[in-house]
């Protein structure tokens, strides 16, 4: 099929099988690596990226169910303020080890805080509650979102 | 503006790796598509034990995409691999010793194409008795799976310190108690995986996700019958490790695989199925202890035995039990010690190298004791570990003397002085409804190195680039610890240079030295003072080089700055650009090798040993859990988890609590939930939904404190703690449910059906 989307801001047309895996897609024909597979059963969390906002497991997706969405993956986060500031606090405040997780967990915690723009801690770990980790025993990435949220929150007062 | 200063070591420096992971930008083995590309996917045997009679492939080459079927009789050389015992066939030439053991190798244009060829494959095995438990495997009579080992032992040894036999008459109290632990599965996130290619010069270049590449080369040369000089392999940052891809995992199936392809490069990447069958895993463990002290909580003896089950193959086995053995009386003075240890082969998946080998296992069983003896003897258990604990100079249960820095002591006086502990019957009084409330300690320490007769060499090299960069060459893998981000660090504070102005390479066989493997708690120690011996003399070359340039005769008034080195007294300067360009490529290399070291004063209290004995720098740590039994589901839920921490001084803080945290998740999972139960050889979990690791959900706010100690062997007065940490967990929730409900859980983990049972007067085991 003849495939029409908005990938991070750019239109794209693809020549693809409608039931191509769209993590195969967008690792394999569009050379987006950023967006991991962990387990392509959709338990991890590390495929997930963004369709219309919402976050969605990309190993469980098929590239006809992207036709006329628009899809925000990892290598996308620096086209808006919110992203550019979760990749920073991701990285400064240690949440980053082997970081294979860390793209499906921004991808996450960008929908979290769509919907819920100051979350606490326990909502923060229920919004990444499908993402695993096995290197930081979440501590710092649950710190990574809270404190990207509060950046968000200074961007937003203009502090 | 940019904030130009040099790094520093003992700051919360940002790791290296951080904003290009973070960003999706780090390529990881998993990444690469080369174009052209093949794909290589083993057919696993599927049955525990049998003779392989015969293979058809004719199905799977007759599907669209594949492009050859490759079997034991297409493997050049002895077609053996395995880290130090060389018994595990690339392909399965005769007998099948586990479900997971390769029988053929399809080559196809697909992975869809691939995925339909496996099960095409037809293999005619005729089935053996198969064994799937130690026990059964030593009786006598059982089949022998190797023909060289008896009892299918792949390794009995003892420790015998004093008179453990006799002591016993002389302890005022004795406790007893028999434990049984679970196979666990590492779960790194990125699966197994590698491409390779056979280049026009013969060589076979690949790229894996390895934490031993040096090493790799001489198991993939030996399996396939060629020059080890003619492999090359790259080993970029790994998407988690844990010990799992230590040993080949993909590397001889794809080397292979490269020599078939008529010079296409070839992938193989296993998927999270073929990883929790086929990979390597944690070893059960059965442990029998009597423990026993005097009347004032003085420990005097310990008995003790520890079958580890290995499966099918050795790997690293042996190595596993005797670090088990060496760590089996916990970090203590006990004056007689009988351990002792056997290592069985059985039909079940291969065992290997995981996260805190052999000596967690141990650590259940001997917390759990000092709990038992404490109640016993009616002390404090924190009391009791306290007053046991080893200090600098003491002996371990091995009869080692301790000439290195030993923290347990610190470790627990800051479980002893935290709100967890001195606050607890207050917290535990408030438990809610239907709910027990319990506090649980554990000591722990766990060695660092390869121990004796394993040479612990690394090498390190750092270069001016052309461009005046200073690259760091990495030579031992970053599974995500942190060991590279720690040596740009390292670097930095020497040379004096921003994160900015430096580079790093991951292990490149082709341009960087034989380093060992990442592992053992010895990375970042070992490659650290081999780096620091190389940069130390960078910089002596640097600040000469700039004095000819800038004709100053005394490199003393000379400093090395970011970006440059400049001459205060005149204010005049040279960049290293320029700097660089008068320099040959040679001059601006530096190499340099540290080797470990080892026990001076070896005791005779080891028989049975091959290598690895005895290990000299310790780790240590106290650790205490929070818990909440649930009375009416069994489940344990974990508020509170206080990890204090002797890891020598620390390089950087951030990157000491994130290993802290992270062992004691992957310990949490180890304590609760984590099982890769097999059934007649048969691993039950396809998948991540029946194979549970902690989520965010199920691991509390961690908190880690660092007890500051100084290693003087360590680089900046470091030692590894990737590994201690681990230990911590399971015995820890053990004791807080006993603090909790009075019962004494002896096999893990701890699932809610056993907390039940055992609330129900059941036995646990």
């Amino acid at each position: 099929m003849q495939l029409t989307f908005i990938l991070n801001g750019n239109e794209t047309q693809i020549d693809t099988r409608e039931e191509r895996r769209v993590v195969d897609l967008l690792r394999e024909d569009l050379g987006l690596t950023g967006t991991k597979e962990g387990c392509g059963t959709g338990e991890c969390g590390a495929c997930t990226i963004l369709v219309d906002g919402e976050s969605r497991l990309s190993c469980l997706m098929v590239a006809a169910q992207l036709e006329g969405t628009r899809v925000t993956t990892v290598e996308g986060l620096e086209e808006t303020r919110k992203g550019t500031l979760l990749r920073r606090a991701f990285a400064e405040e240690g949440a980053v080890q082997c970081g294979f997780c860390i793209p499906g967990m921004e991808m996450a915690a960008m929908a979290l805080l769509r919907h819920d723009p100051e979350p606490t801690r326990e909502r923060i770990r229920a919004g990444l509650s499908g993402n695993l980790c096995r290197c930081t025993g979440y501590v710092k990435i649950v710190d990574a979102v809270e404190r990207a949220a509060e950046d968000l929150r200074c961007c937003r007062e203009g502090r | 503006m940019a904030d130009i200063r040099p790094l520093e070591i003992g700051r919360p420096e940002i790791r290296g790796d951080a904003m290009a992971k973070a960003a999706g930008r780090e390529l990881f083995s998993a990444d690469l598509y080369p174009a052209d590309l093949v794909w290589a996917g083993a057919v696993r045997a599927g049955v525990p034990h049998g003779r392989l009679l015969s293979i058809d492939a004719t199905a799977a080459l007759a599907v669209p995409g594949v492009l050859k079927v490759l079997t034991a009789v297409d493997v050049p050389g002895p077609n053996r691999h395995g880290i130090i015992h060389k018994d595990m066939p690339v392909l399965a030439d005769n007998v099948i010793l586990y479900t997971g053991d390769a029988i053929a190798l399809i080559l196809a244009e697909t992975r869809e194409a691939l995925k339909l060829a496996i099960p095409l494959v037809w293999a005619e095995i005729e089935p053996l008795p198969a064994l799937f438990d130690p026990e059964a495997a030593l009786a006598e009579g059982a089949p022998r799976l190797h023909p060289d080992k008896e009892n299918n032992l792949l390794m009995a040894a003892e420790i015998r310190k004093g008179e453990a036999s006799a002591a016993f008459t002389e302890c005022d109290a004795v406790v007893e108690g028999e434990f049984a632990t679970p196979v666990q599965a590492h779960i790194f996130l990125e699966t197994e995986n590698g491409t390779a290619r056979l280049e026009e010069d013969g060589c076979i270049a690949m790229t894996v996700s390895t934490q031993s590449p040096f090493r790799d080369r001489f198991e993939i040369g030996y399996a396939l019958g060629i020059t080890f000089e003619r492999i090359r392999i790259a080993s970029p940052s790994l998407g988690g490790g844990f010990g799992g891809k230590d040993g080949a995992t993909v590397q001889c199936l794809l080397a292979l695989a490269a020599l078939h392809s008529g010079g296409r490069p070839v992938r193989m990447q296993w998927d999270r199925e073929e990883n929790l069958a086929s990979g390597y895993r944690r070893h059960g463990c059965k442990l029998k202890y009597r423990l026993g002290a005097k009347q004032d909580g003085t420990l005097h003896a310990l008995e003790c035995e520890l079958v580890y089950d290995t499966g099918a193959y050795a790997h690293l086995g042996g190595e596993v039990m005797e670090l088990g053995m060496e760590h089996a009386g916990g970090p203590y003075r006990i004056p007689h010690a009988l351990i002792r240890g056997k290592c069985v082969f059985t039909n079940n998946p291969v065992a290997g190298a995981m996260r805190a080998f052999g000596v967690c296992q141990a650590t259940f069983a001997f917390e759990s004791m000092m709990d038992l003896l404490a109640k016993k003897l009616a002390m404090d258990p924190l009391d009791l570990r306290l007053a046991n604990a080893l200090i600098d100079g003491d002996t371990n249960c091995a009869g080692v003397r301790l000439v290195t820095s030993t923290g347990v002591v610190g470790c627990l006086e800051i479980v002893r002085d935290h709100p967890f502990w001195r606050e607890r019957e207050e917290w535990k009084q408030k438990a809610p409804l239907n709910t027990r409330r319990g506090v649980g300690l554990a000591s722990v320490f766990n060695a660092a190195g390869y121990g004796g007769k394993v040479r612990d060499s690394a090498i390190a090299k750092v270069e001016l680039s052309a461009d005046g960069e200073i690259v760091v060459h990495n030579a031992v893998s970053d599974m995500g610890q942190g060991n590279s981000a720690a040596f740009l660090q390292m670097a930095g504070h020497i040379l004096g240079q921003d994160a900015s102005l430096m580079k790093l390479r991951q292990p490149d066989t082709v341009t960087a030295y034989p380093s060992g493997s990442s592992s053992a708690g010895r990375t970042t120690y070992t490659f650290g003072n081999a780096l620091i011996k190389a940069c130390e003399e960078l910089k002596a070359r640097l600040i000469n080089r700039a004095g000819l340039l800038l004709f100053i005769d005394n490199d003393a008034d000379l400093r090395l700055v970011p970006g440059k080195v400049i001459h205060p007294p005149t204010g005049r300067e040279v960049p290293l650009k320029r700097l660089a360009g008068f320099m040959p490529h040679e001059d601006r290399v530096c190499i340099s090798q540290f080797v470990a070291p080892v026990c001076a004063d070896v005791p005779d209290t080891a028989s049975g040993f091959f290598i690895g004995f005895p290990h000299v720098i310790f780790a240590y740590g106290a650790h205490l859990v929070r818990i909440e039994v649930d009375l009416l589901t069994g489940a344990i839920r974990v508020p509170d988890y206080l990890a204090a921490t002797d890891g020598g001084r620390i390089v950087n803080p951030a990157m000491f609590d994130q290993q802290v945290h992270g062992a004691v998740a992957q310990g949490l999972g180890y304590a609760l939930m984590e099982d890769l139960v097999t059934r007649e050889g048969r691993v039950l979990s396809e998948d991540l939904s029946t194979y549970l690791i902690p989520g965010v959900l199920d691991v509390p706010d961690i908190v880690s404190i660092p007890y500051h100690g100084h290693e003087e062997t360590g680089p900046f007065g470091m030692k590894g703690i990737g590994e201690v940490a681990l230990n911590g967990p399971l015995p820890a929730v053990a004791n807080a449910v006993a603090d909790a409900c009075g019962i004494r859980l002896c096999h893990a983990p701890l699932t809610p059906v056993r907390v039940l049972a055992a609330l129900e007067g059941k036995s646990c085991n």
